[in-house]
C-alpha cells in the first residue's frame, strides 16, 4: 500500500512550507529590491518603497541608470581590475598554497612541525589589526618592473595581489585534503623515480579537485569583496577594483537608482556564478567547519 | 645510519624548504612582519610621517587608551550648610572641569572626559576616561560581540534544522537562505542604508503598513538608539547563511542510527534533539560560536559605509578607530595599540575553545 497522507499531516507539511517560504522571503526581499530599483527612475524609486510595487518592476522600466552609472564612474575599468586581481591571486594562491601544503604533508623534512603550527596560529590574526603596519610594509618595498626598480607598492595591481598569494586558510583547507590521501600513491611514484614536484603536479593534483574547487571559492569571494586593504592602498583611480568604485555613489544627495544599478552591477554575476555551482559553494564552506 | 637514507632525508629537507619555501616567505612578509610590527609600533610614538625619529614610549599608549578615574561630588552648600537647589529642585554640583583641567590636586584626573556616572543619595559618582571615544569604541564592540555570538549561532541552528528536514525541494530553500553571504557585506550595507532610511526607507513603510499607520518612521541609522541595533541585524542577515551551512554540516555527522534507536524508545522530537542532536553538535557550536566572535570583534566595512562611527559615537568600533587613528590620522602608534589589544581579546577567546573542545 501507498503511504497515505492525512488530513492532518498535509496540514503540518503546508505549515512547514510556508514557514520555509516567509524566510525565504526576509533573505531574497532586499536582493530583488535592489534588481528592481535599479530600472526605475529616482522619483518612481521612492515613491515605489510604499508599496509591494517595491519588489515589482512595473512602471517607467529602462536601463538610464546604468547608463547615468556608466558616466559618473569608470566602472568598466573598475570591473576589469577587479576580475585581473582576483583571478591572478586565486590562481597563485592554489599553486603557492597547495605546494606548500604537499611539503607538509608528505614530506619529511626538520622545522616543519613547528612551521606549521605557527602557520595554524595566524588563522586568528583579523586581517584588520595588521593592515595599518602591513601598509607600511608595502610601501618600503621594492618592486623590479618595465621602468628599473622601483620603491614603494601603492598604487599597482601587485599591492593588490603579492600580499595575499599565500594564507593560512588555504593551506589548511589542502593540509586537511591531503593527511586523508593513501601513502602508497607517493611511495609507488618514488620508487619509480619521479621527483617531488612531479610526484605533486602529476599525482597529487589530478586528484585533488575537490579541495582545488574550495580553495578557489573561498579565495575568490575573500578577494572580490574585498575592501578595506584596496581602499588604502589604490588612491589613484586607474587600478581601483569595484568595492572601491562605490564611493563615486556616496553623496549628499544619494542618487539611488544609480547606485542600486552600480550594486547590481557588480553583485548579479557573483549570484549567478553562485546559483550555477550552488552545491560547490556550500560544500565549501561546510568543509571549513569539519575540525582536522 | 646507512649513507642510502641519510642521502634521501637530505634531498627530503631541500624540496620540503623549496616547496613550501615561497608560500612561507610571502606569509612572513605580510603577516608576520606587520603583526610583530604592530606590537612594536604600539610601544613608540610612530607617525606615517614625521620629521621627529621614532621613540620608544613604553606603555604609555596602552594608559592613555585605557586611562579611566573615578570623581565622586557632593552637592554644593550655601554658606549655612544647607543643600543649594535649582529652581528645578535639582542640586548643584562642582563642574567637572574644574577637576580635569589643570587642577594641582587632581593630577591623575587630567585631561579625561565624563564617561558614565550614578548618584549614590545626594554623592555624584563620576567614572571619566582619558579616551572616551576608544572607551565607547570598545563597549560598543563587546556589545556588537555579545549580542550578535549567541543569536546568529542560534539563528543559524534554526535555520539549519528547518532546512534538515525530509521535503521535497528543500535545497532550494537552503540555496536562497545562503545567497547573502555571497553578496559582499559592503554592498550589503549600502543597500541597507536606503531600506534603514528615515523618510522613505523600506522598513519604516513595511512597518507602517503592518500597523495600519500606527508606527511613526525612525530614522534606524540616525538615532543613537537604534544604530547599532539596525547594524546587528543586517549583520545577521548577511552572515547567517555561512554558519547555518556549518550547523548542517555538523548535524548531518549525526548517524542516523542513534535517531532510529530514538524511535524505537518512543522519543519525542524534543527529547531527540535535547539528547541525540544537541551532544553530537557540541564541537560544531564551540566551532560557530568562536568563528563568529572572532568576525564580530573585526566589525568594520559596515560602520565605514552606513555610520561612520556616529550618531554621537553610539557605532565606534574597535576596528574602525584603529583604522581610523592608523590611516586617517597617520597615528599609527594609537592604531596599532587599538589592534594589540584587539589581538589580546580574540587570543583570549580562541584559548577558551582550545580548553572547551579540548580531548579528553
Amino acid at each position: 500500500m501507498a503511504a497515505v497522507t492525512s488530513p492532518n499531516q498535509r496540514l503540518k507539511i503546508s505549515l512547514k512550507y510556508l514557514l520555509l517560504i516567509l524566510v525565504a522571503l526576509v533573505f531574497v526581499f532586499p536582493i530583488v529590491f535592489m534588481v528592481v530599483s535599479s530600472f526605475k527612475p529616482d522619483l518612481q524609486l521612492l515613491r515605489d518603497t510604499s508599496s509591494f510595487a517595491a519588489f515589482l518592476p512595473v512602471g517607467d522600466i529602462s536601463l538610464d541608470n546604468y547608463f547615468a552609472a556608466f558616466r559618473r564612474a569608470p566602472v568598466g575599468l573598475f570591473v576589469f581590475n577587479s576580475i585581473f586581481v582576483t583571478t591572478l591571486t586565486v590562481l597563485g594562491s592554489l599553486f603557492l598554497c597547495s605546494m606548500a601544503a604537499f611539503a607538509f604533508v608528505f614530506l619529511e623534512f626538520r622545522g616543519k612541525e613547528i612551521v606549521l603550527s605557527i602557520i595554524i596560529a595566524t588563522l586568528i590574526v583579523p586581517f584588520e589589526t595588521i593592515a595599518v603596519p602591513m601598509l607600511m610594509v608595502v610601501n618600503s618595498l621594492p618592486w623590479i618592473g618595465g621602468s628599473g626598480i622601483t620603491w614603494g607598492w601603492l598604487n599597482t595591481y601587485h599591492v593588490q595581489i603579492v600580499p595575499f598569494l599565500a594564507d593560512a586558510l588555504t593551506i589548511f583547507l589542502f593540509v586537511q585534503f591531503f593527511r586523508d590521501l593513501p601513502k602508497e600513491l607517493i611511495e609507488a611514484a618514488r620508487l619509480d623515480g619521479a621527483s617531488w614536484f612531479q610526484i605533486y603536479s602529476m599525482v597529487i593534483v589530478p586528484i585533488a579537485g575537490p579541495v582545488f574547487a574550495t580553495a578557489a571559492i573561498l579565495k575568490f569571494l575573500a578577494m572580490y569583496n574585498q575592501y578595506l586593504w584596496p581602499l588604502m592602498v589604490t588612491q589613484s583611480e586607474q587600478f581601483r577594483p569595484v568595492m572601491v568604485g562605490l564611493q563615486y555613489f556616496f553623496q549628499l544627495n544619494t542618487a539611488w537608482g544609480e547606485v542600486m544599478a552600480y550594486l547590481s552591477m557588480i553583485t548579479l554575476p557573483v549570484l549567478a556564478f553562485y546559483l550555477f555551482l550552488q552545491r560547490a559553494f556550500i560544500t565549501s564552506i561546510a568543509s571549513t567547519g569539519i575540525k582536522g | 645510519m646507512r649513507p642510502n637514507q641519510t642521502k634521501s632525508l637530505q634531498s627530503n629537507t631541500l624540496a620540503g624548504w623549496l616547496m613550501s619555501g615561497p608560500a612561507l616567505l610571502l606569509i612572513t612578509l605580510f603577516l608576520i612582519v606587520p603583526f610583530l610590527l604592530a606590537f612594536w609600533f604600539s610601544f613608540t610614538n610612530q607617525r606615517l610621517i614625521s620629521p621627529n625619529p621614532t621613540q620608544f614610549v613604553g606603555t604609555s599608549n596602552f594608559e592613555q587608551l585605557l586611562g579611566v578615574g573615578t570623581l565622586v561630588l557632593e552637592p554644593e552648600t550655601a554658606e549655612d550648610g544647607s543643600l543649594v537647589v535649582s529652581d528645578k529642585g535639582e542640586l548643584s554640583y562642582p563642574r567637572v572641569r574644574d577637576f580635569t583641567r589643570n587642577n594641582p590636586d587632581f593630577q591623575h584626573l587630567n585631561g579625561m572626559r565624563e564617561w558614565f556616572g550614578w548618584d549614590w543619595g545626594n554623592t555624584r559618582v563620576l567614572v571619566l576616561a582619558r579616551d572616551l571615544v576608544f572607551m565607547k569604541a570598545l563597549t560598543n564592540t563587546l556589545f556588537f560581540v555579545a549580542v550578535v555570538a549567541p543569536l546568529q549561532s542560534l539563528i543559524a541552528l534554526l535555520l539549519a534544522l528547518m532546512i534538515n528536514q525530509k521535503l521535497r525541494g528543500i535545497n532550494v530553500f537552503r540555496t536562497v537562505y545562503f545567497m547573502p553571504v555571497v553578496v559582499s557585506i559592503v554592498v550589503v550595507s549600502l543597500l541597507w542604508r536606503f531600506i534603514y532610511d528615515g523618510r522613505s526607507g523600506l522598513l519604516n513603510n513595511l512597518l507602517q503598513f503592518l500597523s495600519f499607520g500606527h508606527f511613526r518612521p525612525v530614522d534606524w541609522l540616525g538615532n543613537p538608539d537604534t544604530a547599532m541595533w539596525a547594524i546587528i541585524v543586517m549583520s545577521i542577515w548577511q552572515a547567517v547563511g555561512f554558519h547555518m551551512v556549518i550547523w548542517l554540516a555538523g548535524l548531518q555527522n549525526i548517524p542516523l542510527t542513534l535517531y532510529e534507536a530514538a524511535d524505537i524508545e518512543g522519543a519525542s522530537s524534543w527529547q531527540k534533539f535535547r539528547f541525540v542532536t544537541w551532544p553530537g553538535l557540541r564541537n560544531t557550536a564551540v566551532l560557530i560560536l568562536v568563528v563568529i566572535t572572532m568576525q564580530a570583534f573585526a566589525l568594520f566595512s559596515q560602520i565605514d559605509v552606513m555610520t561612520n562611527g556616529g550618531p554621537l559615537d553610539s557605532t565606534q568600533t574597535l576596528v574602525f578607530q584603529a583604522v581610523q587613528r592608523g590611516y586617517e590620522q597617520q597615528n599609527i602608534a594609537g592604531g596599532s595599540a587599538i589592534s594589540v589589544l584587539l589581538f589580546l581579546m580574540v587570543l583570549a577567546i580562541s584559548l577558551v575553545q582550545r580548553y572547551l573542545t579540548r580531548e579528553r
